[in-house]
């Protein structure tokens, strides 16, 4: 793999990975008896732990120009790893989350394992680690394609994919260590947030590099969600994260924002990470993985572009609806509310693109359970953005914030629409990827896939059921008007909905599981392309077509 | 790249792009979504005619309506002390008898006890007021600053060891730890005072002779010479086979050795005197209850 990096790469690659080696020994040296220097032997170790291949294959003969008239793919690989790696991990620690809610003593009297420091391992853990390396590996897969160009270079791709993940190992590991700035999936502290910010600018360029080379008159759709994903993320973490830190070496920094100014700039970031994270990078993924797998073209190219103009627009405004009933003026919260309906629209607009998109491959659907991951993901996707929308009404927000309703909604949306929509993909693109007929055993597909649903539904109506008792209990009183339960009889109502809670997290793990042991059997027993063709069987799914592509340079 | 093609399934014709194997179809979007588009649209425009919406430099449009939701939460405020006066205004003013005799007034105190309490004490004592390890179960048994619905209220007013100007304050010297008595005559004592509940004071004397010498001499000016405590220093009953950090052999040990000086937070500033009035009488209610 590494030897198909030129030696001007491999070169520049080890030079970043000493300097980072020097920058964390720094770092570890100058932050002593701060909780910086963990982070900063942390930053050494990695550094050292990627450059070692790296500098195995440094006197590795120049690789031949061949490689220019293919697509790069490798980081993808790499990426698709680590993606089912983070999955298993923050999804294993998100039922543990869910468990210690119905045990709070399972936490085994660590400080690291109590509530407060795991449940942002987990949020961290499966929306950066798995959503975000899901993103990444299959944006490089699909701007090479759709625009027909190879990558310009081999090592930008790389250093996107490592050091995010160098990120968002700093993010989970402070955690435990105590490191948090306290804003809500927003935590790391501000050297993380800096080294994202390089990191990000980086895949930016790539992104925008890759596109100006494009063989192809016009920009897919695709690769618009996937830009509004980069250039909106980039802007909502760099103005959210605006902080001061303490001193030069040590991991405490103070925010910019104060009060209720802090709080709005928290949620219009935090409700834009789940649109343009969550929702926009993962429709890039469907407008792609979606048509190809079911061999239809998209059912219309001007829902389209009104969908996406929508969202772009409408979801900019709408984070104020997470601070109704609160400090925040009535003013901004009337805003929230309005733009949060029109913005339905559009999402069902999407979602509907997607289904109809479906008519004419339906058979495909019942047979095929990646392209059936695909399909609920995008009913999920319709089912959230309402419910969001619903939620986002003050009247019925006034009974369900605070409540697992809105625990429940964002798992409908992290589950079903997400988690869904890149098992989908992935399944897709692994045989294409390691150059396999398919996925080792279909049957771990179909198992996955249903342990997915029956998870998630089982999930969803817990937090459903417990979210509205919980806010029923909290608003009712007695005929004399006194508060007729107390905030732990509350509790004391939810501890069934908890455990049923858990266990749907449980099968959604054990689904993520299979998927893992699918993996690995495909890349390294299922039989290649190859030997397919000889066996005279074709690929069974839509498969990309080979056309002449941008060279690489 | 435009080629004409019409997709055969739908009839639609495609936009003539192709992206590595992904087309898409020209077809129009539906007038049901121009139809959400607008009206919901306009459902915002008219909403922000009549409520709060648009910034205006220092201000803001206030709407037609003139809503205001703090104006809301004032007026159900004030209507909720209307309602709620009839009864209120009794346990202001009425002795503490009053109102356990009054059958309305105490079925509001019940009421609204448990949702005093639920929220504000139940941490630490527990939802049914039983108690944890460190924190006395209040529903039965002595109380160590007495047990009279007005022995209560001023506990939870000014607290036990707290901030308070006139907290109650009390405190177990560490007999062990500051050289007062011996590790072996601690170990005596405290087999005396962990006896003393089960086999009653002639008993727990017999078995323990030199334990009930030391208590005498170090222990009773506080606990009394029965060892049934003394609520005027917050002194608690050992006799009562009770225990606020745990009856086992090791913690009363500990107890003697280091001392205790438990804490309760003022609850003055709070909850204000009339709603600690109302969970003195819930109290007193509960204890009634539960002899």
């Amino acid at each position: 793999m590494l030897s198909k990096l030129t030696k001007g790469e491999r070169e520049g690659g080890l030079i970043i990975l000493l300097a980072m080696t020097v920058i964390g020994l720094v770092i570890a040296i100058a932050g002593r008896g701060d909780p910086i220097s963990a982070h900063g032997f942390l930053i050494m170790l990695f550094s050292m732990a990627v450059a070692v291949p790296v500098m195995r294959h440094l006197f590795d003969p120049e690789p031949s120009r061949d490689r220019l008239d293919s697509y790069y793919d490798d980081p993808s690989k790499v990426g698709v790893v680590l993606t089912f790696a983070w999955g298993a991990f923050a999804m294993f620690v998100g039922d543990w989350v869910a468990w210690l809610l119905v045990e709070p003593n399972l936490t085994f009297s660590g400080a690291w394992s109590s509530f407060g420091r795991l449940r942002p391992v987990h949020t961290t853990g499966v929306i950066f680690g798995f959503g975000g390396n899901g993103l990444i590996a299959t944006s490089f897969y699909v701007m090479q394609r759709t625009c027909r160009a190879r990558l310009p270079d081999q090592l930008s791709p790389w250093f996107v994919l490592i050091g995010y993940n160098l990120f968002c190992l700093l993010a989970v590991s402070g955690y435990m260590l105590g490191i948090t700035q306290s804003k809500e999936y927003a935590e790391p502290e501000w050297y993380a947030d800096l080294w994202l910010v390089v990191v990000w600018i980086v895949y930016f360029v790539l992104y925008l590099r890759t596109l100006s080379r494009r063989q192809e008159p016009h920009i897919y759709v695709a690769n618009w969600y996937y830009m509004a994903f980069i250039v909106v993320v980039a802007m909502l973490h760099i103005v959210n994260n605006l902080a001061v830190p303490v001193s030069l070496f040590g991991a405490k920094s103070h925010s910019l924002f104060a009060g209720v100014q802090d709080a709005l700039t928290e949620w219009w970031y935090g409700h834009n990470a789940v649109a343009f994270f969550l929702t926009s990078g993962f429709l890039g993924m469907m407008y792609y993985y979606l048509p190809v797998r079911a061999g239809r073209p998209i059912f219309s190219y001007r829902m389209s572009i009104i969908s996406f103009w929508g969202i772009t627009f409408m979801y900019m405004w709408v984070g104020s609806h997470h601070l109704h009933y609160t400090a925040l003026p009535q003013w901004v919260q009337t805003l929230g509310m309005t733009f949060s309906l029109v913005l339905l629209v559009p999402s069902w607009g999407s979602a509907a693109n997607a289904l109809l998109t479906l008519n004419g491959a339906w058979h495909k659907v019942r047979d095929d359970a990646t392209l059936r991951f695909m399909m609920v993901a995008a009913v999920f996707y319709g089912l959230t953005t309402f419910e969001g929308s619903f939620m986002a009404i003050r009247s019925v927000n006034s009974l369900s914030h605070y409540t697992d309703w809105t625990v429940g909604h964002v798992h409908a949306g992290a589950l079903g629409w997400v988690a869904m929509i890149t098992f989908g993909a992935l399944y897709a693109s692994i045989p294409w990827l390691w150059k396999r007929e398919r996925m080792y055993s279909p049957a771990l597909v179909e198992l996955h896939f249903w342990l997915a649903l029956a998870g998630t539904a089982v999930y969803v109506f817990a937090m459903w059921n417990s979210g509205i008792i919980q806010g029923l209990m909290w608003r009712t009183y007695t005929e004399n008007g006194n508060l007729a339960y107390t905030f732990i009889d509350s509790l004391v109502a939810m501890k069934p909905y908890y455990i049923a809670r858990a266990i749907g997290g449980l099968l959604f793990l054990l689904g993520a599981l299979a998927g893992c042991l699918n993996l690995f059997l495909t890349i390294r027993l299922a039989p290649g392309e190859a030997e397919a063709e000889r066996a005279g069987s074709g690929p069974a799914y839509g498969r990309p077509s080979a056309a002449a592509l941008q060279a690489g340079e | 790249m435009a080629i004409e093609e019409r997709d055969p399934l739908t009839g639609h014709r495609t936009t003539g792009h192709e992206w590595n194997g992904i087309k898409e179809l020209n077809t129009p979007v539906p007038r049901i979504v121009y139809f959400f588009l607008i009206t919901t649209t306009l459902f915002g425009l008219v909403y922000w005619v009549f409520m709060p919406a648009l910034p205006l430099g220092t201000t803001y449009t206030k709407g037609i309506l003139g809503y205001d939701e703090r104006n809301v939460v004032r007026r159900d405020l004030a209507r909720a002390a209307q309602d709620q006066a009839h009864w209120r205004d009794v346990v202001a003013q009425a002795d503490f008898a009053t109102i356990a005799a009054d059958e309305t007034v105490m079925g509001n105190v019940r009421e609204a006890g448990h949702a005093l309490f639920g929220q504000n004490c139940a941490v630490c004592h527990g939802v049914d007021a039983s108690g944890n390890a460190g924190f006395p179960g209040l529903s039965t048994g002595a109380l160590n600053w007495g047990d009279t619905p007005e022995a209560i209220e001023e506990t939870i007013r000014v607290g036990i060891n707290s901030a308070h100007p006139e907290s109650r304050s009390a405190q177990m010297p560490a007999f062990g730890r500051d050289g007062i008595l011996q590790r072996a005559e601690i170990e005596a004592v405290a087999a005396y005072v962990r006896d003393l509940g089960r086999s009653g004071a002639d008993g727990a004397a017999a078995d323990h002779p030199e334990g009930a010498e030391i208590f005498a001499a170090n222990c009773a000016a506080c606990h009394g010479d029965d060892a049934r405590g003394n609520a005027d220093v917050g002194a608690p009953d050992l006799a009562d086979d009770k225990w606020l950090y745990g009856g086992g052999l090791q913690t009363v040990y500990s107890s003697v050795w280091a001392g205790r000086q438990g804490h309760m937070p003022t609850w003055e500033g709070r909850l204000g005197s009339l709603n600690i009035k109302i969970l003195a009488a819930y109290l007193d209610d509960l204890r009634k209850a539960r002899p």
